[in-house]
């Protein structure tokens, strides 16, 4: 088991946007956390990794309770993430941002040698052609890809994708995809929180479902799919909703 | 940091400019020029170990000038009490200084953005008021160095020119530890919490410590020079030791050249150091040569937040590999 969330709650003042989730993650599965927006998705990567420390329940990654550890050393011990709201090292070229990833991160690379895992990195996201070009000048679409880079370069065991397909055309879609297959092909484990609908429940494993901070359901994606409370949460949502019974009736 | 960084040209073109800056008064053998030309390099050592802080790592400090109080009094202590060497003395002040910045940034670097700002201001109040009521350092009257302490140095003149010396390969050398520090890992480090604090947290650099050794290099140089400067000087008081707006002139010197390069901080010394001396030959300015520096703050941050180098790099990018 290479994470084990249990009992996790996360309070911000009158508003609980997290309350008692439980689960386990196996090494090199792809997990995918859905659920409508506010569900508290982004708020559980940031109890994983430390951004927040919850105020009950405990986080153990390999073995090691991990719970409200600071973000740096729980990325020093191989996890690593990206943000839903893009957060580029703007003054600093491409090459530079994702040095800095394999520099800090699991492997602790000196200078030389995070500049080979950089190019190596780069060239997997498809951004090598723009290496030496400034942060700040990408689009939302290559910040993304960035974003991914960076983890990546970290080596880490377990990647957290916070929303990478979300502000992508079709094509880049489907090369972000191809992407994340790739790197689950390498042996890293992943958690992806996604709205489109379609592609997570095509490349995930297993399937979490949140809803106002709860845990609604836990299973395989045929499994959430037919989930009635999930069918439920998403009625709110139509377009989601018919997504989800489109991938029901297509499986 | 490896070994070929050190092949940039910017780099050898910013020290062979210093360097010859330097060497014209001692050729030309000239007290006036001499004195002159300290004052800039002595700004050029203060501004450009600023800059580790405030262009690498993105943390304002209005109390800078306070490390350099601090290894003034605690050189002039140690020479004036226990009679130690200009060079022992010099040492001590730069290792106090460190220390004093290890102290305090572990307390205040927690302090994000203005916050960090204000404490600083706060810290150099702080401090003067402490000195003037510590009396070891003399309290409010300081401390005086007796004349005769010169004549190790084969007379005060010779010892102004000894001093002079060493400041020019202090300056070099500081220019020098700003690019290694610029082009290491730590350097890098240091850069990614400027523009992104959570973000470089994220991806496993220990702020806390980062931000800690970055205050500490950014202080040792100063303590260095100040126990040259007050020595050079036979005394030292509270008001000149810690003054608020020196500390703020080093701010307008740093963004005038461009913050977060090597070549900034210099230029930026050279520039405003001599804007400095034409506005003070004019009774007009003499009074009011604050105002122009935060009137010149205010345009720079207004018009080219980058600073003079920082702009180059931006409208020219092929020049950024060539000016670090
Ligand atoms: N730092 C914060 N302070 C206060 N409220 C927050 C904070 N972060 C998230 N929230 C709230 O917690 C809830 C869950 O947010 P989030 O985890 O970002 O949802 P999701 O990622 O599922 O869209 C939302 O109502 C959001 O407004
Ligand atoms: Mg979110």
């Amino acid at each position: 088991m290479i994470l084990q969330v249990s009992g996790v709650s996360k309070r911000f003042g009158g508003l609980q946007a997290l309350s008692d989730v439980s689960f386990n993650l196996e090494e090199g599965r792809i997990m995918g956390l859905i659920g409508p927006n506010g569900a508290g998705k982004t708020t559980l990567f940031n109890c994983i990794n430390g951004v927040y420390r919850p105020e009950e329940g405990r986080v153990v990654f390999r073995g090691q309770n991990i719970t409200g550890n600071k973000t740096y050393h729980v990325a020093k011990m191989g996890l690593s993430r990206t943000h839903q709201i893009v957060r580029p090292l703007n003054d600093l070229t491409i090459r530079e941002n994702v040095i800095v990833g394999a520099c800090f991160g699991r492997e602790n690379h000196s200078l030389g040698s995070a500049e080979k895992i950089a190019d190596e990195v780069l060239e997997f996201v498809r951004l090598h052609e723009r290496a030496n070009q400034l942060a700040g000048s990408l689009n939302v679409g290559q910040k993304k890809r960035l974003e991914m880079a960076r983890a990546l370069a970290a080596r880490p065991y377990l990647l957290l994708l916070d929303e990478v397909l979300a502000g992508l055309n079709a094509s880049e879609i489907t090369q972000m995809i191809g992407i994340v297959r790739d790197i689950r092909e390498r042996g890293t484990t992943i958690i992806m929180i996604e709205h489109v609908m379609q592609a997570v429940m095509n490349v995930s494993d297993d399937i979490l479902v949140l809803d106002f901070g709860k845990q609604i359901a836990f299973g395989t994606p045929e499994q959430v799919a037919n989930d009635p409370k999930v069918i439920e949460a998403y009625l709110g949502d139509p377009t989601l909703a018919a997504e989800l019974s489109g991938k029901k009736s297509s499986a | 940091m490896s070994l070929k960084n050190l092949k940039n040209p910017g780099l050898w073109l910013t020290l062979v400019v210093v360097f010859i800056l330097g060497v014209i008064p001692i050729i030309n053998n000239k007290a006036s020029a001499r004195e002159e030309t300290l004052t800039v390099l002595l700004s050029v050592i203060l501004v450009s170990s600023l800059n580790i802080l405030l262009g690498y790592t993105g943390y304002i400090s209005f109390g800078h000038i306070v490390f350099y109080g601090m290894g003034g009094y605690v050189g002039l202590f140690l020479i004036s009490v226990y009679g130690w060497s200009l060079w022992t003395a010099m040492a001590a002040g730069g290792l106090a200084s460190g220390l004093l910045a290890f102290l305090l940034g572990s307390a205040i670097l927690r302090l994000r953005g203005s916050y960090f700002a204000l404490a600083t201001i706060g810290i150099n109040e702080a401090m003067r008021a402490f000195i003037s009521n510590f009396e070891p350092f003399g309290g409010p009257t300081g401390i005086s160095l007796n004349f005769q302490v010169y004549n190790q140095y084969g007379g005060a003149a010779q010892a102004l020119w000894t001093i002079y010396y060493v400041v020019l390969a202090l300056a070099l050398g500081n220019i020098l530890l700003s690019y290694l520090v610029k082009t290491s890992k730590f350097g890098l480090g240091l850069q990614a919490i400027r523009e992104d604090e959570e973000a470089a947290e994220v991806m496993g650099v220990v702020t806390p410590s980062s931000k800690t050794w970055a205050y500490v290099l950014s202080a040792v140089l100063p303590g260095m020079v100040g126990v040259l400067f007050f020595f050079k000087n036979g005394n030292i008081e509270p008001g000149p030791a810690f003054r608020l707006h020196l500390s703020i002139e080093l701010l307008v010197m740093v963004m005038l050249g461009g913050y977060g390069t090597i070549a900034g901080p210099v230029l930026g010394a050279f520039g405003y150091q001599r804007l400095r001396g034409l506005l003070l030959t004019s009774d007009l300015f003499k009074n009011i040569q604050l105002t122009v520096a935060g009137v010149l703050l205010l345009v720079i941050i207004l018009f080219i937040p980058s600073g003079a180098v920082g702009w180059i790099r931006h409208r020219f990018p092929v020049t950024r590999r060539y000016l670090p």
